[in-house]
C-alpha cells in the first residue's frame, strides 16, 4: 500500500460512523437515487448513479466494520481499494456531486448519500485525489485567508465604494455589536451590491454590525475539499473574531455552502457548541421584517421565481424566509415545478464550480435548471447564494438564455421604505 | 420416496426450521450491532427548534413516493409495492402459516380466505418477475447488479412459487413440495443478515438517521 493509499484508507476507517453503516446495509440497489441526480438525469450515464459514486468507502466499510467482509478479506475475497480505484473515482466524487443531496430525500430505505459523499471526500483528500482546482483554493484559504485569494485591503477598497456611494459607514471590528457579517470572495469580487445592500438594510433597520478584518470570508474550501483541519482552521479564525468582538450572531452571506460550513459544520470542527448565534442572511432578513426594523414599499410587477441554493434550503431549512421576503417586494412570484426542499441543484455547489475539470458536465447538468425556469415563462430569476448565481449566469450564457439573475438581498435594498430612518426604524 | 419426503419435511419443519431462525435471528442481531457499535458523533451545531422533521417521521414517510417520482420509475414503484404488501399479506395471513407461528410464539390472529391469499400470491410473483425484468433492462440498475442481488432474487422467489405450487399440488408431490418450500423459507431465513435482505431491520435505523439529520436542520425528509 503507497504512502497516499494508506493515509485514505485511514481517512475513511476514520469517517465510517453507525448512519453511514446503517445506509450501506440498507442499499437494495433499486437505482432511484439516479433519478434524483441531474449529473445522471442530463447525460444519461448511470455511472453518475450516485449511490455509485460511493463505492471506495462501501469497500472499506465492507471489509472494516461487517465481520462477512472482515472473513473475506482474510481469504483475499473482498475488493480491495487501490490507487487506481481512487483515481479513477476522483472525477465521480468531486466533478459529478454538487452535494446537493436530493438523492438524499428520494432514497427508499433512507440512504443521506450526500453525508456519505462529503465524507468520501475526506479519504480522497488524504490520498491525494481531490482535484487541483479544490487543493488550490484550499491552499489560499490558509496561506491568504480567501478561497480566490482575496485580501484584507481588497475589501477594505470595496468599503471605500459603498461608504461612496451610500454614505453611510461600513463598521469595522466594532465590539460588542448585534451582528457580525461574513462575505464570501465571489461577493467581494463580483457582487459588491450584496455590501452596499447589507450597508442600507441595516441603516434602515438601526441593527449594529460589523465586519472583521481578520475573519471576512466564509466559504470554507476545506469542507468541500474534504479535509476537516483546514475547515477547522478557517472556521476557528471566524469563531476567534466572533468571540473577540463579542457580537451576538454571526450572519453567513447568501452562499449556501458558507452557510453549511459556519451553521452547521463549525460547530463540530470546533468541538464545542459557540457563544454566538449562527444565522443565515435571509434568516436575519425575515427576523428584522418581522418585528418591522424591515420595511420595503412599492411593488416589482415583473414576473419572477426563486432559485433554492441547497445548502441554504434542502441541507440548511431557510426555505420559507426567502419567499415571504420575495413576496414584500415583487407581486408576480412564479414557483418552479420542484422548489424549497426538492429543487433542482443549480450544479455549481459542492466546490463543483471551483473544479475546472467539471465545467463540461456542470454545463450539461444545467439543462435540468434551465428546464426548470423555462417551465416557469419568466425572464428574472431570483436567487440568494453567489456561487449558485455565478453558476445560473454561465449556464445561461452557455444555451443563449435572456434571463436576469438577481441577488434577493439587493432586491430587498433595493425596495427600502425611505420614509423610516434608522433613528425611528425600530419603534415605526 | 414418501417416507423420504415425508423424514425431509419432518426435518425441515422441526430441527431445520429451528437452525434456520436461531442463525437469522443471531445473524440479524450481530449487523445491528456492528452498525451500533460504530457510533456516531455528538453534534454540537444547535438543531432547528420548530423543526417539522424526525427521525420518527421519516421511518414512515419513506414508505411514500416523493410527487412525481412514481413516474419516473413505475415498476420500481408500483413492483415494489406489490410484492411487499403482497410478501406481507401472504406470510402473514394465510391460515397454515398462522398456525407455524403458532407453535413457535403462540400468538394467533385471523386469516384471510384461501381465494384472495391465491390472488395475491398471484400478483406477488408476477411482481416479482417484473422488478427481475425491469433490473435486467434499467441501465442504473443493470450497472448496480451483481451476483448478491440475483441470489437475493432468487431465494425471495423460490418460497413464493414453491409455496404457490405446494398448494395447489402441483408438478411435485405434496409432501415433497412442501418440504422444499419450507427448506426454501430457511434458506431466506439463513441468508437474511447477509445480503441486501438485511434492509428489512436496517432500513429503519438507514431512515431514522436520515430523518434525525434532516429534522435538525429544519427540514421534513
Ligand atoms: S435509492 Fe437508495 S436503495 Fe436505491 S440504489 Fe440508491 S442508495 Fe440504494
Ligand atoms: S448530492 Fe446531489 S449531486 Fe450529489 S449525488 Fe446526490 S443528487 Fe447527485
Amino acid at each position: 500500500m503507497s504512502a497516499n493509499l494508506q493515509r485514505g484508507y485511514n481517512a475513511l476507517k476514520e469517517v465510517l460512523d453507525a448512519p453511514i453503516a446503517s445506509y450501506f446495509s440498507s442499499c437494495v440497489h433499486c437505482g432511484l437515487c439516479a433519478e434524483a441526480c441531474m449529473f445522471y438525469t442530463e447525460s444519461g450515464n448511470p455511472k453518475y448513479t450516485p449511490i455509485h459514486k460511493l463505492e471506495p468507502l462501501r469497500r472499506v466499510w465492507f471489509q472494516e466494520a461487517t465481520l462477512a467482509g472482515k472473513l473475506m478479506r482474510l481469504v483475499g475475497l473482498a475488493k480491495p481499494v487501490t490507487d487506481e480505484l481512487l483515481a479513477e473515482w476522483s472525477p465521480l466524487v468531486y466533478d459529478s456531486c454538487s452535494l446537493c443531496g436530493r438523492c438524499s430525500m428520494v432514497c427508499p430505505v433512507g440512504n443521506d448519500i450526500a453525508y456519505m459523499v462529503r465524507k468520501l471526500r475526506e479519504g480522497m483528500a488524504a490520498s491525494g485525489n481531490a482535484p487541483e482546482g479544490l487543493v488550490g483554493a484550499s491552499k489560499r484559504t490558509v496561506a491568504i485567508g480567501s478561497p480566490m485569494g482575496v485580501k484584507w485591503p481588497a475589501v477594505q477598497a470595496q468599503i471605500r465604494h459603498v461608504q461612496k456611494d451610500t454614505g453611510l459607514t461600513v463598521p469595522v471590528d466594532q465590539a460588542g455589536v448585534e451582528y457580525l457579517v461574513l462575505m464570501s470572495s465571489m461577493e467581494i469580487m463580483n457582487y459588491p451590491e450584496y455590501l452596499a445592500a447589507l450597508t442600507r438594510i441595516f441603516h434602515k433597520a438601526g441593527a449594529s454590525w460589523t465586519l472583521a478584518s481578520d475573519a471576512f470570508e466564509a466559504t470554507n474550501s476545506g469542507i468541500q475539499i474534504g479535509a476537516s483541519d483546514i475547515a477547522r482552521e478557517i472556521v476557528m479564525r471566524i469563531v476567534n473574531a466572533a468571540e473577540r468582538l463579542q457580537v451576538g450572531t454571526v450572519v453567513s452571506p447568501e452562499c449556501g455552502h458558507a452557510f453549511t460550513a459556519i451553521r452547521w459544520e463549525g460547530p463540530n470542527l470546533a468541538g464545542r457548541t459557540f457563544g454566538f448565534k449562527v444565522k443565515h442572511i435571509l434568516e436575519v432578513l425575515d427576523e428584522l421584517r418581522r418585528s418591522g426594523r424591515l420595511r420595503t414599499k412599492g411593488n416589482k410587477s415583473i414576473p419572477m421565481t426563486y432559485h433554492d441554493p441547497c445548502q441554504i434550503a434542502r441541507r440548511g431549512g431557510v426555505v420559507d424566509q426567502p419567499r415571504t421576503l420575495l413576496q414584500m417586494v415583487a407581486s408576480d412570484v412564479k414557483e418552479m415545478d420542484e422548489h424549497g426542499a426538492m429543487n433542482w441543484c443549480c450544479g455549481g455547489g459542492g466546490g463543483v464550480s471551483a473544479n475546472e475539470r467539471a465545467e463540461p458536465l456542470k454545463l450539461k447538468a444545467f439543462a435540468r435548471k434551465k428546464a426548470q425556469i423555462e417551465q416557469t415563462g419568466v425572464k428574472t430569476l431570483v436567487t440568494a447564494c453567489a456561487n449558485c448565481r455565478i453558476t445560473l449566469e454561465e449556464g445561461l450564457e452557455h444555451y443563449g438564455m435572456n434571463i436576469t439573475v438577481l441577488g434577493l438581498t439587493e432586491l430587498i435594498a433595493e425596495s427600502l421604505d425611505d420614509e423610516t430612518t434608522s433613528a425611528d426604524g425600530g419603534a415605526a | 420416496m414418501n417416507a423420504t419426503a415425508m423424514d425431509l419435511l419432518i426435518w425441515a419443519r422441526g430441527t431445520g426450521f429451528s437452525l434456520a431462525l436461531a442463525i437469522a435471528l443471531f445473524g440479524l442481531t450481530l449487523r445491528v450491532f456492528e452498525i451500533l457499535s460504530l457510533g456516531r458523533k455528538h453534534d454540537f451545531a444547535p438543531a432547528r427548534e420548530d423543526s417539522p422533521g424526525s427521525g420518527l417521521r421519516t421511518v414512515f414517510s419513506r414508505s411514500l413516493p416523493l410527487p412525481g417520482m412514481a413516474q419516473k420509475s413505475p415498476i420500481t414503484y408500483f413492483g415494489g409495492y406489490v410484492f411487499h404488501v403482497g410478501l406481507l399479506l401472504v406470510i402473514v395471513f394465510f391460515v397454515p402459516h398462522i398456525e407455524a407461528i403458532r407453535a413457535v410464539i403462540g400468538l394467533s390472529w385471523p386469516g384471510l380466505p384461501t381465494a384472495v391469499i391465491d390472488m395475491v400470491s398471484v400478483a406477488t410473483l408476477l411482481a416479482l418477475v417484473a422488478v427481475l425484468f425491469d433490473r435486467r433492462r434499467n441501465k442504473v440498475k443493470r450497472m448496480l447488479s451483481g451476483f448478491g442481488d440475483y441470489f437475493a432474487w432468487g431465494i425471495t422467489f423460490l418460497p413464493m412459487v414453491t409455496g404457490y405450487l405446494a398448494f395447489h399440488h402441483l408438478v411435485l408431490d405434496y409432501t415433497l413440495m412442501l418440504a422444499i418450500h419450507i427448506l426454501s423459507v430457511e434458506l431466506l431465513l439463513i441468508a437474511l443478515p447477509f445480503t441486501k435482505l438485511t434492509h428489512v431491520v436496517t432500513l429503519f435505523l438507514a431512515r431514522w438517521y436520515n430523518g434525525d439529520w434532516f429534522g435538525r436542520r429544519g427540514i421534513a425528509s
